[in-house]
């Protein structure tokens, strides 16, 4: 399992990355979303990888602490997919208002020139 | 419940709270919503100044005041903490943002929508960032600050601020992203977000966790100095902030401090224990990053063609300066990186201001025009004729040269002023490091400091000369109180700091003092003990 996810965040982060290097705003758009999963991923890692084991102390099942899956990086997570998706609504938002302005969607606001 | 108890949270409420209300009211209601700014702006000055007083009054390492958000018992909880550095930030941060949000009464609030809130969200992720003590609450308040930012540097729209704020907010988003995999990191290593906690943690730490935990803070690091721009991490800044207007971009200038502030914090984490007291460590990546930096800044002043990217990269130099005095290690140089921070926050926020003003007096074409006499001395060029006698300098445009001169002053670090002090007391302090002889690159970095200095001056005297000497007449400036008063105030601040170079230090070396035990900070802030509950006390 560790294999999978690792192999897992490490490529969405590298598609991300080349994504994110890529001319057109949209490009630009998805390499950020692709590397914030993967990012979210590795953070949700950080907690240690467990199986079938509660994040919530129950108590009539309290044995030892190693039974339960660290809370904490969970919480983090959906903190950051939180905040990361308000943010990308908004580069969305200046990315149309860039599209509209400069009448291309190049990050520069112009097209390259045909060599 | 006492008022006095709660002053750490104040910061973050304060804003907030302004935040809120200023987004309901309609933006017709402008007397209204600059009265609630304003009336914000200045309690927040006046919890900052009480912050620092309580700050200065403690005698050890330990903290002011130790604030359990939700009373929750440390570390499970998220605590703010003031201590001397984080109460001097605060108080930075409010004496400048004061004379920022006046200036933008005069006229620029009306450029577009949601300005007062959004100006009041930015305090409230600055405020909060300086006082937070948790590493993930760090990461919201940076988000809250940048997504304010965001807004405030599209305030106004055009082609222009749309293009740069693509690209400002694509690279923040990155940084955002590597921000997140540093706390990872240090989560993983640690098991604790608190960085109180941390730090005493990694007193018992294993080889592989603290190398885990030194990757972590490194990754984080990079995030930091994404924000605070240094070299090769800074092409965002001259452009992004030469577009933001006035009062906006003098605003900005605290945020690169905000990674600076960030990375002294980061520094108790990472650096154990046995190297503390006195800082005894030299950061040579910092260093080396630091002086490329300058090196990069010094070339880039001499390029600049115009004030507003001149002012935007001065910041960055002013970066280098700060990570160069930091990374020395020694308690003089960080006392007087600390200096060098006040002065050129202040500085830059003035020159900001002070820039927009001046680009008023200009007349289209002017600058042009003398740039082509120079270039073309003489060649049949005729001038146009000029009054040369009995032509009084109106009053208006003399305040303009005079503060443009004490800001160049300023900023370049030419004495009398304190960016002359600042300056002189790190290069005092690289010339006694903290171990061993003073070595070649000692030397390197008291050239580049010099250097900088010089291409600044240099800068400023070529695109100074072309704006109040060109040979056309210049538009009458008409100058609001509203808007002198705000430069004023900043340019004033400086030389209050020059004259009151005594206690302000004696204040930056009590606070290095304190950030030389963070392991006994750390155990302070644990030690807090929550509020007891209603039933508990009876």
């Amino acid at each position: 399992m560790e294999l999978v996810y690792a192999l897992v965040v490490g490529v969405l982060c590298g598609v991300g990355v080349w994504l994110l290097l890529r001319p057109r705003t949209f490009q630009v758009v998805m390499g950020l979303s692709i590397l914030s999963y993967g990012v979210n991923l590795f953070l949700f890692s950080m907690g240690r990888l467990s199986v079938d084991k509660a994040p919530v102390l129950l108590k009539q099942t309290a044995d030892a602490i190693a039974d339960y899956a660290d809370p904490v990086p969970q919480a983090l997570v959906l903190t950051a997919i939180v905040i990361g998706f308000a943010m990308l609504a908004l580069f969305l938002v200046v990315m149309i208002a860039s599209r509209g302005l400069t009448g291309t969607d190049h990050v520069d606001g112009v097209e390259e020139e045909e060599s | 419940m006492r008022l006095a108890e709660h002053l750490p949270v104040l910061p973050i409420l304060l804003p907030l709270a302004a935040a809120m209300v200023l987004a309901l009211i309609s933006e017709f209601k402008r007397r209204t919503k600059i009265t609630i700014s304003v009336v914000s702006a200045v309690l927040q000055l006046m919890v900052a100044a009480t912050l620092v007083v309580q700050a200065d009054g403690v005698a050890d390492a330990s903290p002011a005041a130790v604030y359990l958000l939700g009373n929750w018992a440390p570390p499970f909880g998220i605590v703010l903490l003031v201590d001397r550095l984080s109460a001097l930030m605060l108080l930075l941060t409010s004496v400048l943002a004061l004379p920022a949000l006046v200036f933008a009464i005069a006229r620029w609030d009306r450029v577009g929508v949601h300005f007062y809130g959004l100006f009041q969200l930015l305090l409230v992720g600055v405020n909060g960032a300086f006082l937070t003590n948790d590493l993930f609450n760090l990461f919201v308040f940076f988000e809250i600050m940048l997504a304010a930012s965001y807004g405030l540097l599209l305030h106004g729209s055009g082609k222009a601020r749309v293009r740069a704020g693509l690209r400002y907010i694509a690279v923040n988003l990155v940084s955002s992203s590597i921000f997140l995999v540093g706390v990872g990191l240090i989560y993983a290593a640690s098991g604790s977000l608190n960085m109180a906690d941390i730090t005493v943690a990694t007193s018992a730490m294993s080889h592989n966790e603290y190398t885990l935990l030194q990757a972590g803070a490194a990754v984080l690091a990079v995030a930091f100095l994404v924000k605070s721009a240094v070299w090769p991490l800074n092409f965002w800044l001259p452009t992004s902030y030469g577009v933001a207007v006035a009062p906006v971009a003098a605003m900005f200038s605290i945020m690169t401090k905000v990674g600076v502030y960030s990375l002294f914090r980061l520094w108790a984490i990472v650096v154990p224990e046995e190297n503390f007291p006195g800082l005894e460590t030299e950061a040579d990546w910092l260093m080396g990053l630091a002086m490329l930096t300058l090196f990069f800044a010094s070339l880039g002043m001499l390029a600049a063609q115009d004030l507003r990217r001149m002012a935007g990269v001065s910041i960055i130099a002013s970066t280098g300066i700060l990570l160069a005095g930091m990374s020395l290690g020694s308690p003089n140089a960080w006392a007087a990186a600390l200096y060098y921070l006040l002065v050129s926050t202040l500085a830059v926020g003035g020159m900001f201001l002070l820039i927009d003003l001046l680009e008023r007096i200009r007349q289209f074409g002017a600058d042009l025009l003398a740039v082509t006499v120079e270039a073309f001395e003489a060649e049949g060029m005729v001038l146009p004729e000029q009054e040369e006698v009995g032509v009084a300098i109106p009053a208006a445009l003399a305040f303009l040269g005079m503060s443009f001169v004490i800001c160049g002053i300023l900023i370049t670090g030419l004495p009398p002023l304190s960016g002359f002090l600042a300056k002189f007391s790190l290069l005092v302090a690289t010339l006694n490091p903290v171990e061993g002889a003073v070595q070649w690159w000692h030397w390197l970095l008291i050239a580049l400091v010099i250097g900088s200095g010089l291409t600044g001056v240099i800068t400023l005297l070529r695109l100074g000369i072309r704006l109040f000497w060109v040979p056309e007449s210049h538009a009458r400036p008409h100058l609001r109180i509203i808007e002198a008063a705000p430069v004023a105030w900043l340019l004033s601040l400086c030389i209050v700091l020059t004259v009151a170079a005594g206690p302000v230090m004696g204040y930056l070396e009590r606070t290095v003092a304190t950030l030389s035990f963070p392991h006994d900070t750390a155990r302070a802030v644990l030690d807090a003990a929550p509020v007891p509950s209603p039933e508990e006390v009876r």
